[in-house]
């Protein structure tokens, strides 16, 4: 009981002054019936090594020296040490939510950092100080563009994430709120405009699509921004790679940009925690759901920041809030903030260029090696791009595992009409000749088969 | 701007002195083109052309990012965390919030190579011991609160109150009606609400009684069958175990309606008591206040939602199943379920350091927590209720609920106590809440402080106390002692200002 602060005769002195005659007397009031007499049925106490030596050899059973081609959603990319020794700083780590202004300073002033970077590379005016992920910050950017329009019909693309699909469903559904798929070109990849001209009607509120989207392919953001503004519907752009927009153009036409910046200095853990943020013009900001940080000025005339436009939130407004997110993902916005001051305006250009550089150049090896088929070849992509393979994903994903290397996701499971396909990520952090070594494993395959 | 100046008089009594008085401008402010902290290493294939690549989706223009050094960087960030109060520098009493010490091996295990780095979508064979993690931490928490499964997606606790009403929904779908309404408490955190509402659902209030409870007629006379559930916290905001708790359970499901209970004070109840005994259907845990994950200046949280077997079928899709052969897996097919609430598995890093908690307290050690934070709360209670109104004297757990009614006779309110408290170095209780007592003062120490600890905000309090008597402008203009004065909120909201600008 290592992190308790009391001797036992300290509580028995702080037990009599109370009054009370032994501890289970602060517990009277619990009917007796209901009381747990026995001890719960979990790992006996354990010492801080013992502790260590189970999760290491959790961590050892996952295998580490694999060489990772698995993007969709979850980015690995270098995380500059200083995050993590900044990050734990007891200051930042083991604060609350800045409620009492003149104390939390520190975090005030990271986040309000925060928004004007996210702002900044996406063309947005304004930025909240985050969501849970990219996946929940979807699905509320779609109810919020239902506040502003006040109508009640979504629009989403076929190539946006599909677990972002499925929570968007979830979101959407027990409320009866209507949302429909648009697909996508078989050649490029990207949205049918066609398809989402025929879809958007006078009652859709929002059309949301994925930039670059799932398959590594960039939209043509101002084409799709004219079809949906037409009818009266605003764009969200959704980014689940944050990077990119080092080097690719920011979705200025959108009304709205929900991102997931994981990319930006966190790691993968398995998924989570990851940090979702929502952008938007200015003119829909009373609208936006979750924390937003603004400058102001003390009694003496000193700049500080605050909480602010809370009236927005579900502590003043209760079931008239624009959201019920209450904690959100600060500690991890905090992580971005430093990623993205390490690297700043040229570096974080540098190294999109270098993951774009970096998935060309494995595009091309492991379909010129290979004959496999690149999938969607007709539009710019950034560090993702789809193969079409020859034989079963199952198969050749155990060879290559047999060398230690996990290939590209099967897409099956999401798009069976797309056949045998793969969808490949390369970031900086895969050296050349890992992905050559890649291009020869399929390639001999090929003629093993 | 003028640095501030720090006022040593006798204003300032605080133990801890935190605040570096050196301004730190914001990064944009301190760039300078050229300064570099990063170094790519060199590029180890063909360079390609990105204007050409990427055509019309090229970006033309950078966006306005620091250009800093790697010193500059870590000095700054290292400067705003000395403006910032932590647990770590004191005791943090904000009530309903669970201001734990995080302990640091949960830190260290997190970040453990192969736990750290895993891929969401690695193959199964490859996440072995991340899903055994993940199983273990189910299987505690599920003895924990006495239910029959869980999820851990959920990202957070109004994330798993959400998920939480969605599997009542789909249940009473299940049985031919999904119903319309549900049943909050006047007591209940704000996010309750929200979360109803969010889940398509009109909400109802419930008067509290005398005691600071539920009125178990007026919830009988309420509960009707258009009602779906009642969303209880237990202990409630005030920090008051619900005694009748069995009965309210039978009034809601004799009307065939749900108990669902917002677990965010289960740090009062761990190995002492199961809310699956006491007739709870599905309830929600706070990784971030119970056990001990950080909250890191406002998450990341993580929401684990634990229900009855009949609520199993709902459970957002995946679960983690055992395959015949004992491997772990991933279940996707799951026909009845309310569907995915978030990415991938859920805070998986919270999991880790939650996990880690439990085995370094073991079954001893969470009762022993349980306890002693009930035991500071109380002793708090008891040293204060002299000076401080006490509206309910309903015996108290976890935390205890003063109201101002006293001070408010000088004109100072709770806020204003909260703010002097600052300047003897602690953290303010929670200020707004719960709603049903006027000028709250909600005070949660948790089991992570010392006697000695406890003796100083029981003394601070006690002189402020006095102060409020004596000099009651000295606590209406507080805090004196911080980096900045108090701030204009009013401005703020009016002319919002929410990122900086190149002038």
């Amino acid at each position: 009981m290592r992190y308790l602060p009391k001797s036992p005769a300290e509580r028995e002195q702080m037990l009599k002054e109370i009054g009370a005659a032994a501890i289970d007397d602060l517990f009277s009031i619990i009917p007796a019936e209901y009381r747990l007499n026995r001890d719960l049925d979990v790992p006996r106490q354990q010492a801080e090594s013992e502790i260590i030596d189970y999760f290491k050899a959790a961590g050892h059973k996952n295998a580490t020296d694999y060489t990772s081609f698995l993007g969709a959603g979850a980015y690995r990319h270098y995380r500059p040490v200083i995050i993590d020794s900044l990050v734990q700083r007891g200051e930042f780590l083991t604060s609350y939510t800045p409620y009492q202004a003149e104390i939390t300073q520190g975090t005030l002033q990271a986040i309000f950092e925060f928004q004007t970077m996210i702002a900044e590379l996406t063309g947005m005016d304004v930025a909240n100080a985050s969501m849970y992920d990219g996946s929940t910050g979807a699905a509320e950017a779609i109810l919020m563009a239902m506040r502003v329009t006040g109508r009640h019909k979504a629009v989403v693309a076929r190539s946006v994430h599909p677990e972002y699909r499925e929570v968007i469903d979830t979101y959407l559904k027990h409320r009866e709120l209507p949302s429909s798929l648009v697909s996508f070109e078989p050649k490029t990849g990207r949205v049918d405009l066609a398809a989402l001209e025929e879809s958007i009607t006078e009652e859709t509120a929002a059309v949301l699509v994925q930039s670059p989207n799932f398959f590594g392919v960039v939209e043509d953001i101002p084409a799709i921004a004219e079809i949906a503004h037409k009818k009266g519907a605003l764009l969200i752009v959704s980014i689940a790679e944050a990077v990119s927009l080092g080097v690719v153009r920011p979705p200025v036409e959108a009304d709205i940009v929900s991102m997931e910046a994981q990319s930006f200095g966190v790691a993968l853990s398995y998924g989570g925690p990851f940090c979702g943020v929502i952008a938007a013009k200015e003119q829909f900001l009373r609208q936006m759901p979750g924390r937003l940080v603004g400058q102001t000025t003390d009694r003496d005339g000193n700049r500080g920041f605050v909480l602010t436009l809370s009236t927005r939130e579900q502590h003043i407004r209760r079931e008239k809030a624009t959201s019920n997110i209450c904690t959100n993902q600060a500690l991890v916005a905090l992580m971005a903030t430093i990623f993205l001051t390490v690297y700043g305006k040229q570096g974080i250009r540098e190294l999109a260029e270098q993951n774009l550089a970096k998935a060309h150049y494995a595009a091309t090896e492991l379909t010129a090696q290979t004959g496999n088929k690149l999938l969607f070849n007709g539009a710019p992509r950034f560090h993702e791009f789809v193969l079409q393979t020859g034989e079963s994903p199952a198969v050749w994903q155990k060879r290559l595992m047999k060398n230690k290397i996990v290939g590209g996701i099967e897409l099956g499971r999401w798009y069976p009409e797309l056949g045998d396909a793969t969808l490949w990520c390369v970031t900086e952090v895969i050296p050349k000749e890992q992905i050559d070594k890649a291009a020869s494993v399929l390639a001999a395959g090929l003629v093993e088969a | 701007m003028a640095t501030t100046e720090i006022n040593a008089s006798s204003k300032t009594t605080g133990k801890v002195r935190a605040h570096q008085t050196q301004n730190e401008r914001l990064t944009f402010e301190k760039s300078a083109p050229g300064k570099k902290a990063y170094k790519l290493p060199p590029l180890d294939v063909p360079s390609v052309n990105a204007s050409q690549l990427l055509g019309e989706t090229f970006r033309e223009n950078d966006g306005l990012l620091p250009e800093l050094s790697e010193i500059e960087i870590i000095r700054h960030f290292t400067r705003l965390s000395t403006w910032n109060y932590a647990i770590d520098l004191g005791m943090y009493p904000l009530g309903s919030c669970t201001m734990k010490y995080n302990p640091r091996v949960n830190e260290f295990v997190s970040r453990i190579e192969g736990l750290a780095d895993a891929h969401p979508y690695r193959p199964d064979e490859l996440a072995q011991g991340i899903m055994e993690v993940i199983d273990l931490l189910q299987r505690c928490l599920i003895e924990i609160t006495g239910m029959d499964a869980i999820t851990l997606q959920p990202a957070a606790g109004a994330h798993g109150e959400f998920t939480g009403i969605l599997l009542a929904r789909a249940w009473h779908e299940s049985q031919g009606n999904a119903r319309k309404k549900i049943i909050i408490p006047d007591s209940a955190h704000g996010t309750n609400p929200a979360t109803a509402a969010i889940c398509g659902y009109q909400v109802e209030n419930l008067k509290s009684n005398a005691d600071g409870g539920i009125d178990l007629e007026a919830l009988a006379r309420q509960v009707d069958e258009d009602t779906a559930a009642l969303m209880i916290t237990n202990p409630s905001t005030i920090g008051v175990f619900e005694n009748e708790i069995h009965k309210i359970a039978d009034i809601l499901h004799a009307k065939g309606a749900l108990l669902y209970m917002d677990g965010a004070n289960m740090n009062a109840l761990v190995g002492k008591v199961r809310p699956g005994d006491f007739g709870v259907d599905v309830m929600h845990l706070n990784l971030h206040k119970t056990f001990s994950t950080p909250h890191g200046g406002g998450g990341p949280g993580s929401g684990p939602v634990a229900c009855k077997k009949f609520l199993e079928p709902f459970l957002p899709t995946p679960v983690l199943v055992q395959r015949q052969n004992g491997t772990k897996s991933w279940n996707y097919d799951r026909p009845q379920s309310v569907g995915r609430v978030r990415a991938f598995y859920g805070n998986t890093g919270m999991f880790i350091r939650a996990l880690a908690y439990i085995l370094a307290n073991g079954p001893d050690g969470l009762r022993q927590t349980t306890e002693d934070a009930v035991l500071n709360a109380n002793y708090i209670r008891k040293k204060l209720e002299d000076l401080y109104e006490l509206p309910y004297k309903t015996p108290s757990m976890h935390e205890v609920v003063f109201s101002d009614k006293r001070q408010q006779a000088k004109g100072v309110k709770t806020g204003d106590i909260a703010k002097r408290l600052i300047d003897y170095g602690f953290h303010p209780y929670t200020v707004s809440f719960p709603l049903i007592v006027p000028g709250a003062l909600m005070i949660e120490p948790t089991e992570s402080e010392s006697v000695e600890e406890l003796d100083l905000f029981i003394e601070a309090m006690r002189s402020i106390a006095k102060e409020v008597e004596e000099d009651p402008e000295l606590v209406k203009t507080a805090p004196h002692s911080t980096r900045v004065s108090r701030l204009d909120e009013v401005t703020a909201a009016r002319k919002p200002i929410l990122r900086w600008k190149l002038e």
